[in-house]
């Protein structure tokens, strides 16, 4: 029982029949394709039609628009008549934008990326305001404090990710130890791998190799957590019951991450030249007698705290980042996954560069 | 409707539960070809479960399902992605794929299904959203920028994508305003008549019932309590139909009907 569509011309005008419908697709879309041109009398007589889609009728339609504006239907079957129709009135050609000349192009896109650079540094430094006014309101009334939803962060970010931290920071410390050895060992200055591991470590490297892990896993998902609230309204519903999402959602984050760091850092650093003390007795023969005592040596408090110090100030900007890409989460899953990653981006930049804007600080101060 | 008229959804002893909780008891029902059927039912009667049973998204206990002729059961894979070729859904929240635009929504399923080229697939698609009563601009929308009816409109022109010959529709006014609800239902209408689809709709809305639905399904303690016009509706003696179809509500949306229908 299969109707193959036909187009047919005659001297009447065009003659349609068969089934028109998506399972003939290939042939109507080739009948059609040709015909029209051939056509003058502006007739379709439709009325051999069996059956018929939306995309048969459209294909008619399409065609009846190719011959020209008084082209028309006749013999509509009755059944069919609501669906020709319908589609007479969709579609209608309007005015297409133009594509632009390409230079423009260019230049309108460095311009609306130098822009949006502008927007999220604003963003950034208005973050940074209403984090620290939240911060003041609870300070000045410390009921206010989220005390729960603080420790419950801390938890997540501090001591769940201890066991991570704390094994990739060891592994790095034995390749620092590991390198050093084997590259000093020529000159004769072994030794030397002590002065390279505890101060690389305490002063750069710990805290670094620390916030950068620490953006890739808690940042992100406070972005994640901050874009989903954002997407079901929760914040809207937050906002309207009188409550403030900085304070309630935003804050006992940021404070936990800023609390974590710096602890993390401790703890990694001192995995850190665990590990290049183990590198050091096993691989360079050292044993960890010589190996601390010329760690007292080649080490100063100030290394320490040069390292530590910086450690707040990056859980603050991660924090920080990490909230406003959250909030900037529109409607879709996409965005988020989009909002996400750049939060761990934009972090791990903000991170490294701060570390510089440090090292400049330090050293201009002589620690 | 003549009796011998083909039967396009045939649910028998239908038995769906969770855990210790059976929520369909040997339920059965039949959907003509060509009908408008109305599920009513209480807030948590099982109406959406029962539809989403009948789209093979819950599994049943007992019982069988056939669409379009196929046994779900029995069928394969080619046969599954048949029906859903053959009907189209909108869901109670629409379901649109939040990271794609209307446009690239309802385009969608044509892609998977129809080896179509884009330009007609897009004339196509660009059809069923003003086929729906959506503005052209609104093609170019994402989900999260439309509000709740224009929601169900999009959602259904997805659900119409492929010229479906069955749509379920669930709650489609619930959450609108009586206005747009009122819209709604004659945009249903509408499309059923230029279509010749077969409408299979939950909901509780008894304007649309009175409206739009040719049978009405009164689903009770997981079967189906009363099943007929609405008028065998408001003369049924089971006692959760005669309260809902009871009430001052009820008469109003049946007599407003009546009015339509005269004019
Ligand atoms: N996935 C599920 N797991 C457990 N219970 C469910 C599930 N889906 C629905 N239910 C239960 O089935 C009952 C019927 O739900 P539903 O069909 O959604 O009601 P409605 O008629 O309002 O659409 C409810 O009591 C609900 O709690
Ligand atoms: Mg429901």
């Amino acid at each position: 029982m299969t109707h193959p569509p036909q187009l047919t011309t005659t001297t009447q005008g065009l003659l349609a029949s068969g089934a028109w419908t998506a399972a003939y697709l290939a042939v109507l879309e080739r009948i059609t394709g040709d015909a029209g041109a051939r056509e003058s009398s502006g007739r379709i007589d439709v009325a051999g039609i069996v059956a018929l889609d939306t995309f048969g009728a459209w294909l008619l339609e399409r065609l009846r628009r190719r011959i020209g504006p008084d082209a028309e239907f006749v013999g509509v079957p009755p059944h069919f008549q609501g669906l020709f129709d319908a589609l007479s009135k969709v579609n209608q050609p309007a005015a297409k934008a133009g594509a632009g000349n390409p230079v423009l192009r260019l230049l309108e896109r460095i311009g609306r990326a130098t822009e949006s650079a502008g927007v999220d540094l604003l963003a950034l430094v208005a973050m940074l305001g209403a984090l620290g006014e939240a911060l003041l309101r609870v300070l000045l009334n410390p009921r206010r404090l989220r005390l729960t939803s603080s420790v419950h962060q801390l938890d997540r970010v501090a001591w769940q990710a201890t066991p991570i931290i704390l094994l990739i920071t060891f592994l790095i410390g034995c390749i620092i130890a590991q390198q050093g050895i084997f590259h000093f060992r020529k000159f004769g200055a072994d030794d030397y791998v002590v002065d390279l591991v505890g101060i690389l470590i305490l002063r750069e490297i710990g805290v670094l190799l620390v916030a950068i892990m620490v953006a890739g896993r808690s940042g992100s998902s406070y972005t994640a957590e901050i874009g989903s609230m954002k997407m079901r309204e929760e914040i809207d519903a937050l906002q309207t019951m009188g409550l403030n999402p900085v304070e309630v959602l935003l804050l006992p984050r940021v404070v936990a991450l800023v609390i974590a760091l710096p602890l993390l850092t401790f703890v990694g650093s001192m995995a850190a030249l665990y590990g290049g003390g183990v590198v050091a007795w096993l691989y360079g023969g050292m044993s960890p007698e010589i190996f601390i005592a010329r760690l007292k040596e080649a080490i100063s408090l100030d290394h320490f705290k040069v390292g530590i110090i910086k450690a707040p100030f990056m859980a603050l900007m991660i924090g920080a980042v990490a909230c406003v890409e959250g909030l900037k989460v529109k409607g879709s899953a996409e965005s988020l996954g989009l909002q996400t990653t750049s939060s761990v981006v934009k972090s791990i930049f903000i991170v490294i560069v701060l570390d510089g804007l440090f090292a400049i600080f330090f050293a201009s101060i002589g620690m | 409707m003549s009796d011998d008229a083909a039967i396009v959804i045939s649910v028998r002893d239908l038995v769906v539960g969770f855990g210790r909780r059976v929520i369909l008891d040997r339920l059965s029902l039949d959907v003509l070809r060509g009908e408008v059927i109305g599920v009513v039912g209480a807030s948590g009667s099982g109406k959406s479960v029962l539809l989403r049973t009948i789209l093979g998204l819950i599994e049943k206990r007992q019982g069988s399902i056939a669409i379009l002729g196929i046994d779900r059961d029995a069928a394969d894979n080619d046969e599954l992605r048949e029906i859903g070729r053959r009907c189209g859904v909108l869901f109670q929240y629409g379901a649109l794929f939040s990271s794609l635009t209307v446009v690239e929504n309802v385009e969608f399923p044509m892609r998977e299904h129809l080896g179509l080229p884009p330009g007609l697939r897009h004339d196509v698609a660009m059809a069923k959203i003003e086929m729906v009563g959506l503005k052209p601009d609104d093609a170019l929308k994402y989900p999260a920028e439309l509000s709740g009816g224009m929601t169900k409109r999009a959602a259904l022109a997805r659900a119409l994508a492929l010229d479906p010959e069955i749509v379920f529709l669930d709650e489609p006014t619930s959450g609108l305003d009586p206005i747009s609800a009122e819209a709604f239902d004659t945009l249903i209408r509408t499309l059923r008549r230029t279509l010749g689809l077969t409408v299979y709709m939950n909901t509780h809305d008894l304007d649309t019932l009175a409206t739009v639905c040719d049978r009405i399904a009164a689903l009770a303690d997981g079967r189906v309590a009363a099943l007929g016009t609405m008028s065998d509706m408001q003369s049924c003696d089971h006692p959760w139909v005669r309260e809902y179809f009871g009430g001052t509500r009820a008469h109003l949306a049946a007599r407003g009907s009546e009015a339509t229908a005269a004019t």
